[in-house]
């Protein structure tokens, strides 16, 4: 199986064990990833907080290269470029004279076919069955809360992706390493995004409640599919520690990065010690490799 | 043939645009047109009286008038020519306001524009033919369909002018949603206590036939002439036997299986049962798809225990047919459940409120039920899940309704009236509780409705937020309720005890089958569809089919008792005389002609169109064709534009008529 890769800004810069790890998973089930050549940003937070067109002829302007590259399904691990791409691609096929503007600032036609699919939807494609076929080490000890942030699913009418108040995709992927999902309340809000930098306060406040209602409902890590979400609930723990006392720390780890210990590779292969939290005590518990 | 034209000025509307004088002038040289004049206002008794005097003095025997809409003064103009002796089908009206002087400046062209409209007229008129009214006897007795307040409210109204009733019902009881209700805004009277006298006047009232447990499956014929088929469920009780003791109840051994209906899934009902203790009739059902006896052959407690022996396990639905002459629609609503969406609706859930997830998240039928005495909960405030009071509680209103992104765009009126109430009886039964409201908009319209709102925030305090909520979630025992208020402009929290969502009135689930089988035009939301919005509010376009209560839109009580009275009126109309006077102005088939292809039943809206079986002398069929019942036939003339072989005549309006017309104009 071939499929176009769009890393985006986040798996080359905070959050690159996110592509150390899907590149390892991927190739053990025999996905030939091509990444896109010369892609640019996906236009998310400061170009489509301040310029539309930008925001449109970005993710534009990538979805051509990957037409160029006759790669018909584009998968983006980030859940913001996944939301630029596939709402860049709605808004030209919906809208002519948005069409028209793209297509002068590209200095070229849009006719994209390429369907843009995110992380959960890649390991759908590949199937349950292949993944099992992987498996090393069960993963029954550990307890999961499944986080999709609020760009995996939204907006819907766009994405058409999973329930948009109750999303559970990502929870029956994971069923077959074993792992165990809790039902909990936080899964689609919002950690605070970029305000990570411009407002702390905020972020440690909603991430905090995020990891609060993990905890509560009996979870022992957070499994997330973005990187924005995966350095709000990862690096500002300790801000929520310094800020919160009694703020017991729980590892945050990436989809890919739980199906990789699952598939026997060891925390240093998947990137999971550049993490802030140390995950050692949780892997230690389903005897995964370190 | 003698023919004269009226032209009217209908004040500035038409004389200022058109110059009626010079069309009159000019009207008068049109062939057969013997007389010619124009007046300020035709359809005052003056200009009546030309028109009269004219046919008497020229000796005129047909009439166009050029003037309104016909839907304006046809019939004004068609009772003056009656009246002054000429058959009233050889009065045309000319359109010369709507179609002429309303659409156009220029006072030369809208002249000529006017001529040619004339010409049209008097062309088609000279093809008319005098016709008479269809007359057709009346059945005088009324097919009520649903026992909720607006059929129990028709029903009396009809047989109390000495008609007879066959009110049917699809649950075991009568009452509908309003036997279900505590109080009743906005005066908190007690809805079974204003209620059940009227059941009880049902019951007993020597013109009304009561079918409960019942449903409609069929309604051939046409106004004054209907033929009803109704299927009776079989309730495994005899009827006649029983009793009502209820000892069949007491000792059903099955007790907790099955979910009271009437208790909206608060409480649990036997096998054996009756909705409520004031059901009317007092006669308990059997559901089989609980019953031990049906499931296993074994048990038949209550066979053993019933002194009267009118437990009957074989007995088997009854098709039975009734004769009527009009019919009353009031199958009322549904309460939208949200839980899970069901596939072809166009809701897409409110997942995110926890409803059928969470026991304490409710709706607002459930929370009538744990506020009414007679309830699960005898009336004290309790939350499902452990029964004990809650301390804070949480209105949510228009769940569903003014909601395009998830729910329906329309209001469903009575929940801001009903949240209030609620919000009222919570309060006055929990006196150290909160109550808070989550609304769009405040819409108390009606009388004592607004003074009825006021009193909640004011005497009551219950604090109303004007704001949406976005998530309900479970945390330690407590709802925490995420909202906005929009006022403040802040996101407000709030650990609620219990939640109430006021969800939205929905049609019943299957009244597009009922539509149907009666030919009843529906909404896109399944609302049965009236004929004018303001003008013909109880009527649908089948004749002799009136509309009362929720199964036309949302309403409430006092609205729904207004209709239902209205509908009980005009069902009553059509008894006051032998005969119904229909027009004559219906499709006839060429029976000779006819190739029977049957493209016109498959056009016809009216359903008019059946299929008649033509037999030779020894009674053997030789060939089948197309058959307009005049009964039902509303001379709309799809069937005559769609037949491939020209055997459809629509009298009055046929095809040389038409064309006549045509030609004058080209």
């Amino acid at each position: 199986m071939k499929i176009g890769y769009y890393p985006g800004c986040s798996l080359t810069g905070t959050g690159k064990e996110y592509d150390i790890s899907l590149r390892k998973v991927l190739a053990l089930l025999d996905v030939d990833v091509e990444e896109i050549r010369d892609w640019c940003c996906c236009g998310a937070t400061s170009a489509h907080a301040t310029n539309h067109l930008l925001s449109i002829a970005l993710p534009a302007r990538n979805l051509l290269l990957a037409q160029q590259q006759n790669l018909n399904e584009l998968f983006a691990p980030c859940a913001a470029c996944y939301s630029r791409l596939i709402c860049a691609k709605h808004e030209i096929t919906t809208d002519a004279k948005l069409k028209e503007k793209v297509e002068f600032v590209l200095e070229e036609e849009f006719n994209s076919s390429t369907e843009i699919i995110n992380i959960v939807q890649l390991f759908q494609k590949i199937g349950k069955e292949k993944i099992a076929s992987q498996i090393k080490v069960n993963l029954k000890g550990i307890k999961a809360a499944c986080y999709y942030g609020c760009l995996l699913v939204r907006p819907h009418d766009i994405t058409k992706f999973d329930d948009v108040e109750e999303p559970s995709l990502m929870e029956d992927i994971l069923s077959v390493t074993g792992v165990g999902t809790v039902k909990w309340n936080y899964k689609t809000e919002c950690c605070g995004g970029a305000h990570s930098i411009a407002r702390k306060d905020i972020v440690t406040f909603l991430s905090k409640n995020i990891l609060d209602d993990a905890k509560r409902n009996g979870a022992d890590v957070i499994v997330v599919a973005c990187p924005m979400c995966h350095s709000n609930l990862d690096m500002r723990q300790r801000a929520i520690k310094k800020e919160y006392n009694q703020h017991e720390e729980m590892p945050i780890l990436y989809l890919s990065e739980l199906i990789g210990v699952a598939f026997g590779l060891s925390s240093k292969q998947l990137g999971i010690d550049l993490h802030f939290v140390d995950a050692s005590g949780l892997l230690q518990t389903v005897k995964a490799e370190l | 043939m003698k023919i004269g034209v009226f032209v009217c000025h209908c004040g500035e509307n038409i004389g200022k645009t058109v110059d009626c004088v010079a069309v009159a002038e000019r009207a008068s040289k049109i062939p057969g047109v013997s007389y010619s004049i124009d007046n300020k206002y035709m359809c005052s008794d003056p200009g009546q009286n030309v028109i009269k005097n004219a046919i008497k003095d020229k000796k005129l025997n047909a009439v166009v008038v050029a003037s309104c809409s016909p839907h304006m003064h046809e019939k004004t103009f068609r009772k003056a020519c009656a009246d002054a002796g000429i058959n009233k089908y050889l009065c045309e009206i000319s359109n010369i306001r709507e179609q002429c002087s309303w659409v156009h400046d220029n006072v030369a062209d809208a002249t000529d524009k006017a001529v040619d409209l004339v010409r049209i007229a008097v062309e088609k008129v000279k093809r008319n033919i005098p016709l008479t009214a269809i007359r057709v006897p009346v059945t005088k007795r009324t097919l009520v369909i649903g026992g909720g307040i607006s059929g129990i409210q028709s029903a009396l109204d009809i047989a109390n002018a000495g008609f007879e009733v066959v009110l049917v019902e699809k649950e075991p009881s009568i009452g509908g949603h309003m036997s279900q209700l505590s109080e009743t805004f906005p005066t908190l009277d007690c809805s079974q206590c204003i209620l059940t006298p009227r059941m009880v006047e049902v019951y007993q009232h020597p013109k009304i036939k009561l079918l409960t447990y019942s449903e409609v499956e069929k309604v051939e014929g046409f106004i004054g002439n209907f033929t009803a088929t109704i299927r009776k469920k079989a309730r495994s009780i005899d009827e006649e036997k029983c009793t009502g003791c209820g000892l069949c109840i007491q000792k059903c051994p099955i007790k907790k299986k099955a979910l009271n209906e009437f208790e909206e899934g608060l409480a649990t009902r036997p096998a054996v049962y009756v909705p409520f203790p004031q059901a009317v009739p007092n006669i308990p059902v059997i559901d089989r798809s609980v019953c031990t006896y049906y499931l296993t052959g074994k048990c038949k407690m209550c066979l053993k225990v019933c002194g009267r022996e009118a437990i009957l396990f074989d007995q088997e639905d009854q098709l039975i047919t009734e004769e009527v002459g009009s019919i009353v629609i009031a199958t009322g609503y549904k309460l939208y459940t949200i839980d899970k969406k069901p596939e072809d609706s166009v809701i897409k859930g409110y997942g995110e409120y926890g409803y059928g997830k969470y026991k304490d998240v409710i709706d607002g039928l459930q929370f009538e039920r744990i506020a009414s005495a007679s309830g699960p909960t005898n009336g004290e405030i309790l939350r499902p899940s452990d029964k004990t009071q809650p301390k804070k509680i949480v209105f949510i209103q228009c769940v569903g309704s003014r909601d395009e992104q998830k729910g329906f765009s329309y209001c469903s009126k009575i929940c801001c009236m009903y949240t209030a109430k609620h919000a009222m009886l919570y309060k006055h039964k929990v006196h150290d509780g909160e109550a808070y409201v989550f609304y769009m908009d405040i819409r108390a319209g009606g009388k004592m409705y607004e003074e009825f709102v006021r009193r909640a925030i004011e005497e009551d305090d219950v604090k109303y937020i004007r704001g949406r909520v976005s998530k309900i979630y479970e945390q330690n025992g407590k709802y925490i309720v995420k909202g906005e208020d929009t006022i403040a402009g802040m996101p407000v929290v709030i650990d609620a005890d219990m939640v109430v969502l006021a969800t939205a009135m929905v049609a019943q689930p299957n009244a597009s089958k009922l539509a149907q089988a009666i030919g009843v035009p529906y909404d896109k939301y399944g609302f049965y569809q009236e004929v004018h919005p303001k003008l013909r509010p109880v009527e649908v376009s089948t004749a002799g089919v009136f509309l009362a209560g929720a199964c036309q839109s949302p309403k409430d009580i006092p609205e729904s008792v207004s209709m239902a009275s209205a509908a009980a009126a005009k069902a009553l109309v059509l008894f006051g005389s032998e005969y119904l006077e229909r027009e004559p102005t219906v499709a006839v088939v060429n029976e000779t002609n006819c190739a029977g292809c049957f493209y016109c039943l498959k056009v016809c809206p009216y359903n008019a169109v059946e299929k008649k079986e033509i037999k030779n002398k020894n009674g053997d069929i030789i060939k089948i064709i197309a058959h307009v019942n005049a009964g039902l036939c509303q001379g709309c003339g799809t069937c005559n534009a769609t037949c491939p072989s020209k055997s459809v005549e629509l009298i009055g309006f046929n095809d040389e008529q038409i064309y006549a017309e045509i030609n004058a104009f080209a």
